[in-house]
């Protein structure tokens, strides 16, 4: 019998094209997803170097950073952002590569149409020119993000040079107590292991808590693996998976089905696999979180207090923490649900899909955003929108007080007009809280969707449940 | 990509830990469509007050670290985003070499990819450099023996670094890897053609 073998393993050599004799691989690439931001200077060097795209229909294009939420058919008024648009447009017709434009319905988050459209399947390559392409990897594919260089070289060869990670399992057992979501399980995993925890590593997800999610769940979980310093997080396929992609525009046609779906479970990790490292935490443990600073490991539980930088003994942790705490105008020892909110933003490729609204929606109906707090709800992509719409879910967040967006990154990353103002704060279910991530001395909590719903509604960081 | 060749400068000395992409380049200078432009923009929040006017204390706006060629970091360098613009704004600048504890994986491959060498020491040996930088001595970064030294109060220093065999070739030759990869077309096409019959669904889809 062969050597039992993980997911990553199993992957990893159903792709590998050749080893280079200085120990690197070519790996094949299944799937490229591209945007806007990350791609012009890749498609000019294909141009500089006179070569073309080698498999156009692998390849997956559309606008998502750089756009309006609002009074789409004005169009871009950015000159700089119309024109990073524009040229991803022009570049896609060029190379004959499929782009969903803002006015096509099926727009949205590179992460959130992939899987959507089936273009995501178990045991793919998947690469994007963005750090959150670990999303993917919920479904059992390898996913992960490249540079504009890397990008290039895919469009070119349908191939990257690679060196393979280390295995790390990440065991979440037990059951997920009331009110407690997959954004809460992959804080408690980043404050665990730390941001740079993963470095060198592709992560899999297992363990009861992670079986239990959804498949909008588990990619929220993955989602984040970047920020825990991993490359790629992976959760083995199974029945949900395979339910999901049924009938996707991009899923295997109904004679071809069968085979795929037999294919995607035998790469389910091999029972008695080693992993290079094992982490195991209690789903019963964990509640709500949140974090208080301006690293994505700075997180504690709602019930928590902002802590104390002179119960650090590590002086560049002290000084890193008291940097962070005069960044958020936070006083050691307040308890979290003292602190005051000025927006909310529900949204992102970590938290803009059905399942994330459906959970906003549920604290915001027949309630009020509070006086002082502006709330925005950004769908992760336009089939995001139009499902909600079908479910009444946008005129319950409209007539709870919330703004109804066109869908986009918006103000995950603050490229477009969607931004804080110096010290304003913010309850968010995005995946970043670095200093002026969404817009410059802007203060930023990450949360769940259900955390932040809750946060709108009473004015300061809440505690879902007690809603 | 340019051959990486002996530097010989001082070193800016940023003793910070988990030094991200939004700090190295903000998101307001990605919607670019060049690789070029974005040292002035380096680190933009640090440097520049909201009036766009240089912050006196901070270590970029100092005179004589003005044609450092070398930055010396805390750990977990470069993690966020996967945005090129941030090697793309620190080889703008005029940096070619950054030294730290660690890097995230990202932007660590991003940099050979641009002909930046980034070179990972012990915590230790970091804080050591950290001080020679401060007091604005002259490094030496020698790629093809794997070597940093400086001179401090004459006796000369020599710190030897590790690297990954294919990225030094790759960054001293200055190779084109998009080239050496398409040398290979036939293992490529003979992949494809392998994966067409294992995997068939994986080219028979289309958007309907």
């Amino acid at each position: 019998m062969s050597t039992p073998k993980t997911l990553y393993d199993k992957i990893w050599n159903d792709h590998l094209v050749s080893e280079n004799e200085d120990g690197t691989s070519i790996i094949y690439i299944d799937r490229h997803l591209v945007h806007e931001v990350t791609s012009p200077q890749a498609f000019e060097g294909l141009k500089i170097a006179n070569r073309s795209v080698r498999k156009p229909n692998f390849t997956l294009a559309t606008a998502d950073h750089n756009i309006p939420t609002t009074n789409r058919d004005e169009g871009i008024s950015d000159p700089e952002s119309k024109l990073q648009v524009d040229t991803l447009e022009e570049n896609c017709k060029e190379h004959g590569i499929t782009f969903l434009s803002m006015s096509d319905k099926r727009q949205g988050i590179v992460h959130i149409i992939g899987p959507e459209q089936g273009f995501t399947q178990p045991g793919m390559t998947i690469v994007c020119g963005d750090s959150h392409t670990s999303t993917h990897g919920a479904f059992g594919a390898l996913a992960w993000g490249i540079g504009t260089s890397e990008v290039e070289h895919v469009l070119a060869t349908q191939t990257l040079v690679q060196t393979k990670a280390k295995n790390m399992q990440i065991n979440i057992q037990g059951e997920l107590p009331l009110g407690v979501t997959a954004k809460d399980i992959v804080l408690k995993i980043i404050q665990t292991i730390g941001t740079a925890g993963g470095t060198g590593y592709v992560i899999e997800y297992t363990g009861d808590a992670i079986k239990s999610l959804t498949m909008e769940g588990r990619m929220t979980v993955c989602n984040m693996s970047i920020e825990a310093g991993a490359r790629a997080g992976l959760i083995s396929p199974d029945e949900k998976t395979i339910e999901y992609l049924k009938g996707r525009p991009f899923s295997p046609a109904e004679n071809e089905y069968q085979s795929a779906s037999d294919y995607w479970l035998s790469l389910a990790t091999d029972e008695g696999a080693a992993y290079d490292k094992t982490v195991n935490i209690d789903a019963s443990d964990i509640i709500p979180q949140v974090t208080w600073g301006t690293s994505p490991e700075d997180v504690v539980s709602i019930d928590g207090l902002v802590p104390n930088p002179e119960d650090e003994s590590d002086e560049t942790k002290k000084k890193s923490m008291i940097r962070a705490l005069e960044y958020m105008g936070l006083v050691p020892n307040t308890p979290l649900k003292e602190v005051k909110v000025d927006k909310v933003f529900i949204g992102s490729c970590t938290n803009g899909r059905i399942e994330d609204l459906r959970a906003a929606s549920k604290i915001a109906k027949n309630r009020k955003v509070a006086d002082h707090v502006n709330a925005i709800i950004v769908p992760g992509s336009g089939l995001v929108k139009q499902q909600a719409e079908e479910e009444g879910l946008d005129k319950i967040f409209i007539e709870s007080g919330f703004e109804w967006r066109e869908p986009g990154c918006s103000m995950c990353l603050a490229m477009n007009a969607d931004k804080l103002k110096p010290q304003e704060r913010c309850a968010s279910t995005s995946n970043r809280n670095f200093e002026g991530r969404q817009g410059r001395g802007g203060r930023t909590h990450l949360m769940s969707p259900a955390m932040a719903a809750a946060a709108a509604i009473n004015g300061k960081l809440s505690d879902c449940r007690e809603i | 990509m340019e051959k990486f060749k002996k530097i010989e400068s001082n070193a800016i000395p940023l003793p910070m830990v988990n030094v991200d992409t939004d700090m190295i380049i903000p998101k307001q200078f990605l919607k670019t469509i060049k690789r070029t432009g974005l040292g002035k923009n380096l680190f933009y929040e640090l440097r520049y007050d909201e009036k766009d006017a240089p912050i006196d204390s901070f270590v970029l706006n100092q005179d004589k670290y003005k044609d450092s060629q070398i930055l010396i970091t805390g750990k977990n360098f470069g993690c966020g985003s996967s945005r090129e613009h941030a090697p793309w704004s620190i080889l703008d600048y005029g940096i070619k070499c950054i030294i730290a504890s660690s890097f995230a994986d990202i932007f660590y491959n991003n940099c050979f990819k641009n002909g930046i060498l980034p070179i990972k020491l012990d915590e230790s040996e970091v804080t050591k450099l950290q001080k020679a930088a401060e007091n604005s001595l002259s490094f030496t970064i020698d790629l093809e023996n794997q070597k940093i030294s400086y001179f401090d109060k004459n006796i000369n220093h020599e710190v030897s670094f590790e690297l990954d065999k294919a990225k030094k070739t790759s960054l001293l030759e200055g190779l084109d890897d998009i080239g050496l990869t398409l040398a290979k077309v036939n293992h490529i096409s003979d992949f494809e053609n392998k994966q067409k019959s294992t995997t068939p669904w994986l080219y028979s889809q289309q958007i309907k």
